[in-house]
């Protein structure tokens, strides 16, 4: 089985045409791979529909602009991993 | 449909929530300032109106999934085809069907239907962001209102 990891990568190189070998866990979305947020909605939308989830990106976007939450946490990839991991266990539980 | 306006929407004519499903009628009119340029001697409605009208279905139908509280704006357009000129004066339905609910942004699959067939499709992405003043809010629920969304939207 796939990880988290793996799936998303695959998502985030097929959408944005990014080789996958430059996306790494400690990879971040915007700074490192120049993802804008137009391809970040189509990255969302494909992840939603891969694991059954709907990622709350509109909290997130306003947890970063009230400063509760810092950009890395939702932006570099192996946090943005465990995050949709607490939503497929929330969706599970 | 008031194209000088981007009034696209003359009806809304079916919103089925369960299914995500929304269906319109645009009137083309018989004479528009559009239509000189557009083309001279050789009046068709543009492809980008056309598009306009699935971009006005979508919206339609994320505004009656939300009670008109949050505007959808336009934000991507895929797989967009049209297949038929369509002259002054024609009756078209248009049709939106919910793709995705994301989290602030919606997908729909879009299409203009004439005379039974489909002669455009697109699937479109808009964001759905609150309304920036309460006047706006206020016209665009009274043109919803006008089309007859109003009693057909869920809150």
């Amino acid at each position: 089985m796939s990880s988290t990891f793996d799936i998303v990568a695959g998502v985030i190189s097929e959408t944005s045409e990014i080789p996958r070998e430059k996306i790494t866990p400690e990879a971040h979305a915007i700074d490192d791979l120049g993802i804008d947020s137009l391809d970040f909605l189509d990255i969302v939308f494909a992840l939603d529909k891969k694991f059954g989830i709907k990622i709350p990106l509109e909290s997130w976007t306003e947890e970063v602009n009230q400063g509760r939450a810092k950009v890395e946490d939702y932006f570099v990839l192996k946090n943005l991993c465990a995050r949709i991991d607490e939503l497929v266990a929330a969706k599970n539980a | 449909m008031r194209l000088e306006y981007f009034e696209m929407v003359d009806s809304v004519d079916e919103f089925d929530a369960e299914r995500g499903h929304l269906r319109i009628t645009s009137r083309v009119p018989t004479e528009s300032p559009v239509f000189e340029g557009h083309f001279p001697t050789y009046p068709i409605l543009p492809g980008v109106m056309l598009l306009e009208i699935m971009n006005h279905a979508s919206g339609y139908l994320h505004m009656a999934r939300n009670g008109v509280t949050r505007l959808p704006l336009f934000t991507a357009v895929k797989k967009a085809k049209f297949r038929k000129f369509i002259s002054p004066g024609t009756v078209l339905e248009a049709t939106a069907d919910l793709l995705h609910d994301g989290s602030g942004f919606g997908v729909t699959n879009a299409a203009i239907h004439f005379e039974g067939k489909s002669i455009a499709e697109a699937e479109i992405t808009m964001t759905l962001v609150k309304f920036p003043t309460e006047e706006l809010a206020a016209e665009v629920r009274r043109r919803a209102e006008r089309a007859g969304l109003g009693h057909m939207a869920s809150a």
